[in-house]
């Protein structure tokens, strides 16, 4: 008798485990943010005949951001097709986890949405030995702006606007601030409900470091990756807060262009002080970072963004990914195939396909002094 | 990472009249060598179960001797800043608050439920409601999270707005900010649901313990159903009721996925329930664990320490009641 309970049991739990197991690949796949976009890459593998395997062999494995995870999957997808016998493993876990891999010296490059801290440099130099960790920009992207509002399918807002929204100074969608910016738009009398990232985020750090440049009197607090402000309301990963969004009337939030094209949630434009309001797509992202500096001093790469540009057209709230190596003292064992990986992913080739994915390419003059830096690495 | 839950055992049965004591070696080889590995097996376990605490406590050590804010009472979680500032009360309050919503929801329930399938059902209704209930046990918590995210969260505004309505003047369920039912309360209810099949199965499995001898003294005397529910059942069946709720409640305590899809955190503490906000042990190592650097991720090491000392006196209150009680535990059912 109590056998048999038990087996019952189990012969349940076995197919419970099924079911909800689908269920959680399913889930899952939320996390995937291309949408649309990976479909079209079927045919373009054949188009990556002109990846150049240089000496490239054997296993290397890669860590680190999730924000440049579909561009890296296509890389890694396109290289692996052209080069036989090569093997790359990127864990698109967290820019965190990746820098720790990269210092520990169990990755050949760690993917990171923001550049290396004098920390993590000082640390690099362990693991590097002749030299130390540098920031390679190769994926850039625009930072979109979501929102819910029954009645309301296109909104304007500008920086200063953003900050009090976030901060939730501004409490109602009939503000006036608002209705400024959107003249003719009927703005209902509705409370905002703004959400943001729970756990720590480069998103969440490049949307601060934008508000903090562009609208500095508004938005006071330091740009980390943990959200700073103590209102408004939290989901977990850029796929929670645009399902919050998408379900919300009222809502507001920001993630990844991507979540917002492949769910169909309408995106505000910036108004940024230029001739018109801007939206967020791949191509307005390339232009404002094309706008960037670079601050990195040495081989290192990284991007002062420009946040305040009002360039015609040039969307400033983008967010750009960096590839972190040694500039020197790479591990030879693993070299060549970073190499040859990484200018594949800055080739012309490797660059036009982060369109598709709903990222955009890091601009020509920028993107020449990556391929300049890539083949000097030792 | 499902409900890592320390408790996962019934507790212990009462133990047994007299130990035995270990039969004189009758001298062969496979009962030295037996006995051999069994002791082994049993150092090692408490070998390592010691190294990990050592390990534990001593990267917590490591975290909170930078913490430069007060450990137990700052109402901050930053570690990565600077200067480091991190600290356990919201996270407490969370925890313990969202669990005792829990309880005080299921429990009654799962109490209701294990009479009416050991009592009162029919036993071809019994069975099914059984099994179906035992199935919610089967189901990953991030299925729940999701479930609760999508569907629970928005189905709950109308309630909270009834509540905030009716029973405003509580302040406890006085909505004070705007924002959608991702609040303590709302996980409370989740969790309710998620530890129901573990109350329920051990409740109903104590219940049927009940000696057969009562129940049909109280019966031949002329009681109601019910009287006799009243009169031998639930007096047999508390130690174990008590100790079915404690095994759900160590599960409440330590549950992860489903909080953090669910929780709106922040780090305040606020007693209206309804607002969104707060956070639990469990939910703030699971969001915060993938970012984190080496020292974050000790600063998460010693606030798990904290939730694992918490259910460790749960796990222990919930013993000394039992072992008060050991004549009518049931819980060796």
């Amino acid at each position: 008798m109590k056998l048999q309970r038990k087996n019952r049991l189990r012969a349940t739990a076995l197919g419970a485990l099924a079911v909800s197991g689908a269920l959680v690949l399913t889930a899952c796949g939320s996390d995937d943010n291309t949408g649309g976009g990976t479909a079209g890459t079927g045919e373009k593998t054949t188009a990556a005949s002109n990846v150049d395997c240089g000496k490239a062999k054997g296993q290397l494995r890669a860590s680190g951001s999730s924000a440049q995870k579909n561009a890296m999957d296509l890389w890694v997808k396109n290289y692996m097709a052209a080069c036989s016998g090569v093997e790359i493993n990127y864990n698109s876990s967290s820019s965190g986890e990746g820098i720790v891999a990269f210092n520990q010296g169990t990755v050949g490059f760690a993917g990171s949405d923001s550049a290396l801290k004098p920390e993590e440099v000082a640390d690099s130099k362990k693991m590097c030995k002749t030299g130390q960790g540098i920031n390679l920009p190769m994926v850039g992207g625009p930072v979109a702006i979501g929102f819910k509002l029954e009645g309301v399918d296109k909104l304007t807002l500008d920086a200063p606007t953003l900050a009090k929204i976030f901060d939730s100074k501004i409490k109602k969608w009939n503000d006036p601030a608002i209705a400024k910016l959107n003249d003719g738009v009927d703005l209902p009398d509705k409370a905002i409900q703004a959400f943001h990232r729970s756990e720590d985020s480069g998103t969440t750090q490049n949307l601060g470091k934008y508000l903090g440049a562009a609208a500095p009197d508004d938005w006071k607090y330091e740009a980390e990756k943990k959200w700073p402000a103590p209102g408004g309301q939290a989901a977990s990963g850029s796929s929670g807060v645009a399902a919050q969004v998408k379900q919300v009337d009222g809502a507001i939030g920001y993630f990844e262009l991507s979540y917002a094209k492949s769910q169909s949630i309408p995106t505000v434009d910036i108004n940024t002080g230029g001739a018109a309001p801007v939206q967020a797509t791949s191509e307005n992202a390339s232009k404002a970072i094309a706008a960037a500096k670079i601050k990195g001093t040495g081989k290192d790469l990284a991007l002062d963004l420009d946040y305040t540009t009002k360039a015609e057209g040039a969307y400033p709230l983008v967010l750009v990914t960096y590839e972190v190596v040694c500039d020197s003292g790479n591990k030879p064992e693993t070299l060549d195939t970073v190499k040859s990986f990484l200018s594949y992913a800055a080739s012309d080739d490797g660059q036009k396909i982060l369109t598709d994915a709903g990222y955009a390419p890091i601009p020509a003059e920028i993107n020449a002094k990556v391929r300049e830096t890539i083949g000097s690495l030792s | 990472m499902a409900s890592t839950t320390p408790i996962d055992m019934p507790p212990a049965p009462p133990a047994p009249p007299e130990r035995a004591g270990l039969p004189k070696s009758s001298g062969r080889a496979g009962d030295k060598i037996f006995l051999g590995l069994s002791r082994g097996s049993g150092i090692l376990l408490l070998v390592i179960m010691a190294s990990i605490a050592v390990f534990l406590t001593y990267r917590s050590v490591l975290a909170i001797s930078k913490d430069e804010g007060n450990f137990l009472t700052t109402f901050d979680w930053n570690p990565a800043g600077d200067p480091p500032v991190f600290g356990i009360a919201v996270l407490l309050f969370g925890t313990v608050v969202s669990s005792i919503i829990a309880m005080l929801i299921a429990v009654p329930i799962a109490v209701g439920i294990a009479l009416f399938i050991s009592h009162y059902a029919p036993r071809k209704l019994a069975a099914p409601i059984a099994y179906v209930v035992d199935l919610l046990a089967a189901v990953p918590s991030i299925v729940y999270g999701i479930w609760g995210a999508l569907v629970l969260v928005p189905y709950l505004e109308g309630l909270n707005l009834w509540l905030d309505q009716f029973f405003g003047w509580t302040y406890i369920f006085e909505k004070t900010e705007v924002g959608v039912a991702r609040s303590l309360f709302t996980v409370g209810i989740l969790l309710a649901i998620m530890i129901l099949p573990i109350v329920t199965s051990v409740s109903r499995e104590v219940f049927l313990q009940v000696p057969k001898m009562n129940e049909e003294a109280a019966l031949a005397l002329g009681a109601t159903r019910w009287e006799v529910i009243r009169l031998s059942v639930l007096p047999f069946g508390r130690s174990g009721i008590i100790s079915a709720s404690m095994l759900g409640l160590g599960r409440a305590l330590g549950e992860t996925m489903a909080v953090a899809t669910v929780l709106s955190p922040n780090f305040l503490i606020s007693l209206h329930l309804l607002n969104p906000g707060g956070g639990t042990f469990a939910q703030n190592i699971a969001a915060n664990f993938g970012e984190a650097d080496a020292f974050g991720r000790d600063a998460l090491i010693a606030s798990g320490l904290v939730l694992f000392v918490l259910t460790l006196l749960v796990n222990g209150a919930a013993r000394l009641i039992i072992a008060r009680r050991k004549e009518y535990s049931g819980a060796n059912a």
